[in-house]
């Protein structure tokens, strides 16, 4: 007899990622299905794609999903979750389309404590135009639009998404993570199931921000990119829950 | 043919020359005639001059717009006298608030009547009710409408003012009957 | 039921209801407002969502979600908010999802004038968004059409699963007048939208898809809308009006709020002796092609509240350029009766 120690989650299909080696999405891909699947929530469940590299996920997924207009993700789901109060709506979003051509959607949709929850990759860098500078893009880092290094006199200064969303109102959960360790793998699974949970008691928007890579555009292995990650990144985007209303947060 | 009366009401916000407009509508419409009523809009409402365009008609309306032709040419302040009282089709009629009004219409063939409804109004103790005053004067002269369309239970005045605001249709209808005499002086 | 006595706006906001809308999102511009005013209102006691959108990306977006999850919905703005809408009618497009556009039109470019015109002609036929497609574009000429068009667009856009756009002007927007809101329309045989929509795959995925990489199957794609959807349009949607036509040597092409000028003018010019009619299309795409085949007609004369974009619409249908002429005001600004009988009259008189 043998027995079932790993398997793929339900919510996932047996498409091959389209990711590059080392790329975080693969991993968050995986934490959303496990935590869907622990919830029943499997067949409940729509996800918004944004533009950027997570614009396949419909390939990867076994939910229902769209194809959303880069930034407007929070806007449709507004739409998706409004007419489907009873289900579990995602939006999964880069720094590109969230934090930059996207920032009113995603403000107002936290502002209106839109029930749905946002993934939020923060690797900050365009990924699928090819390296661009992002908002999230650190100081001093090289973009393909910032080749000497984002200067922030040019270039202007990184937005730190978690911060600013959190001195809304609307906001029930806001948590920012990272998947450069297991143990930040693991917290970061953690904070997307509370993410969802929030959102299954009708408490409001629910956001995790999950710190990220990018090996192929930062021109770095994939160790390397992890060991960034861990010494630039998350020094810049402090690791921690920023709202949740269940602690008076 | 049928008969087609192109009227447009005109004056400076507060004066109710879009409620004038509205009342002479909804009393046509009950009456079984084709009706429209077309209102200026944007920042010259807030505080400058507001006028619409109002046709009560025994036929299917085209053009809902009266800013030609005009044949029955309410003018409740200067600058609409100035504005629209050349605007008068040949066989029309004008009906300018004297009251504030000084200037005469002077075209050939053009019927005025000058009637000075905010004096009337300060007489009756109530200011705001020029319009209706006004509207006296235009029904006595050119009967576009029965008055009784304007004052029964769910008539126009009902409907442009609110149900509520029934316990002022005996003031009203006073103030209406003002007009009418005051028009009468003029015939 | 006895005709009421109603704004444009607030008719087409009702109607809205009436044809089952049960989400609205929209961004205030003038000359539609009372359409969210009274949506705010009454949808929500209709079970319907009412959003104010933070912009009109977001409120078309808005609709690609609602639609896209199968609820009928509906926006609505002026000239430069729908331009602003444009990318997002493109996905629902793309994206096959149901929704009405309603464009309250005023004078432009950019923030123009807020008084009607009809200088978005262009951007409602031919739209603003990348790539082919068309929209089906309904175009008013009354409240009790905007009514009727509503209701109607909300069938269309079922039916076939494209968004619609109902084209008025801050006239009819603005005007009030007598509207039967029982007057049945047209009803399609809509399938099941549980069959498609978001929230209803449960576990065998529905895709409402943005994005085919894939060129040869995204041309397909491309060539199915064609097929299927555009053609099918162009052969039972299209409707029309003529009017005084049948002995008529001269034509007026107009539609929406030009066209009531032009009966009037009509009225005007037959006393005199002119042999003219009106040839109005209800529907912008598709555009009307058989009136147009009328051989009496010696001229076409095109009369718009703008600076002659549906010319080139008529041109094609009749196929005879030289056929056309052209009155048009613009930037908002609405041709008086007497205009278009003087304008007439020259182009007649140069004609003979």
């Amino acid at each position: 007899m043998s027995t079932t120690i790993f398997k793929k989650p339900n919510g996932l299909t047996d498409r091959k990622l389209h990711y590059c080696p080392g790329c975080g999405h693969g991993i968050v891909h995986r934490l959303i299905a496990e935590c869907i699947d622990e919830m029943g929530e499997t067949e409940n469940t729509v996800i918004l794609a944004p533009v950027g590299c997570a614009v396949f996920i419909p390939n990867y997924f076994v939910y229902d999903s769209i194809h959303c207009a880069h930034g407007r993700a929070p806007a449709s789901a507004t739409g998706v979750k409004r007419v489907h109060p009873d289900k579990t709506v995602i939006t999964y979003q880069g720094d590109g389309d969230l934090a930059s051509i996207g920032m009113a959607e995603i403000v107002h949709a936290a502002a209106r404590g839109e029930k749905f929850t946002t993934i939020f990759i923060n690797n900050g860098i365009y990924g699928m135009t090819g390296g661009q500078m992002a908002p999230t893009t650190l100081p001093g880092m090289k973009a393909t639009t910032a080749q000497n290094g984002r200067d922030v006199h040019v270039n202007g200064n990184p937005i730190r998404i978690s911060e600013l969303l959190s001195s809304l109102d609307g906001p029930a959960y806001i948590e920012r993570v990272a998947v450069d360790s297991p143990a930040h793998v693991i917290k970061t699974k953690a904070a997307i199931k509370k993410a969802l949970q929030y959102q299954k008691e009708g408490l409001g928007f629910s956001l995790v921000e999950v710190v990220s890579n990018c090996p192929t555009n930062w021109g770095m292995s994939a160790v390397k990119a992890m060991e960034f990650v861990k010494d630039k990144m998350i020094p810049y985007y402090p690791l921690g829950v920023y709202k949740d209303i269940k602690e008076g947060k | 043919m049928g008969k087609t009366f192109r009227i447009s009401c005109s004056g400076f916000g507060g004066q109710g020359v879009m409620a004038l407009g509205k009342l002479i509508v909804y009393a046509g419409m009950d009456e079984g005639k084709e009706v429209s009523w077309v209102p200026s809009y944007g920042p010259e409402m807030r505080g400058g001059t507001a006028n619409c365009s109002v046709i009560v008609s025994d036929e299917p309306i085209a053009s809902p717009v009266v800013d030609s032709n005009i044949g029955v040419n309410v003018v409740m302040n200067l600058p609409s006298f100035h504005k629209f009282v050349p605007k008068t089709a040949k066989d029309g009629v004008v009906f300018v608030n004297s009251s504030i009004i000084s200037e005469k219409v002077n075209i050939p063939g053009v019927k005025a009547y000058y009637i000075p409804v905010n004096d009337i109004a300060n007489e009756l103790g109530n200011p705001r009710m020029v319009n209706i005053i006004m509207l006296g004067a235009i029904i006595e002269v050119l009967k576009i409408v029965e008055v009784d369309s304007i004052f029964k239970p769910g008539g126009a005045f009902e409907h442009v003012f609110g149900a509520s605001k029934a316990k002022l249709i005996p003031a009203n209808k006073i103030a209406m009957e003002k007009g009418a005499e005051a028009a009468r002086k003029c015939m | 039921m006895a005709k009421v006595l109603m704004k444009g706006n607030e008719a087409t906001g009702k109607a809205a209801i009436l044809a089952g809308c049960k989400f609205f999102a929209g961004y205030p511009i003038t000359p539609q407002n009372e359409v969210p005013e009274y949506l705010s209102r009454e949808l929500p006691l209709a079970g319907g969502t009412f959003i104010q959108a933070e912009s009109e990306v977001a409120a078309i977006n808005m609709l690609y979600g609602a639609g896209g999850a199968g609820a009928r919905c509906m926006t609505s703005s002026s000239s430069p908010g729908i331009a602003l809408k444009q990318e997002g009618i493109g996905y629902c497009v793309f994206g096959e999802v149901p929704c009405v556009i309603n464009s309250v039109s005023r004078g432009g470019p950019a923030l123009g004038t807020i008084q009607p015109s009809q200088q978005d002609y262009n951007q409602a036929t031919r739209g603003g968004a990348n790539g082919d497609y068309h929209i089906p574009v309904l175009a008013p000429a009354s409240i009790q059409e905007a009514v009727d068009a509503i209701k109607e667009a909300f069938e269309i856009a079922d039916f076939y699963r494209t968004p619609v756009m109902v084209l008025q002007d801050g006239l009819i927007g603005q005007m009030m007048e007598p509207v039967d809101f029982d007057k049945p329309v047209k009803k399609r045989e809509i399938p099941p939208k549980s069959e498609w929509a978001l929230g209803y795959g449960k576990g065998n995925p529905h895709l409402i898809e943005g994005i085919v990489i894939d060129a040869p199957a995204c041309e397909q794609k491309n060539l199915r809308f064609f097929k299927e959807k555009y053609a099918v349009i162009e052969a039972n949607e299209v409707k029309y009006e003529e009017y005084m036509m049948d002995d008529a040597e001269y034509a007026f092409v107009a539609y929406g709020s030009s066209s009531r000028i032009c009966k009037t003018a009509i009225n005007t010019l037959r006393e005199k002796g002119v042999k003219i009619g009106l040839i109005r299309p209800k529907t912008l795409w598709p555009f009307p092609q058989v009136p147009f085949q009328n051989k009496n007609i010696k001229l076409f004369i095109d009369v718009e509240m703008n600076m002659g974009q549906m010319v080139p619409d008529v041109a094609l249908a009749c196929n005879d350029k030289n056929k056309v002429k052209f009155f048009g005001r613009c930037g908002g600004m609405i041709p008086s009766p007497e205009e278009v009988v003087a304008a007439a009259e020259k182009i007649i008189g140069g004609a003979e």
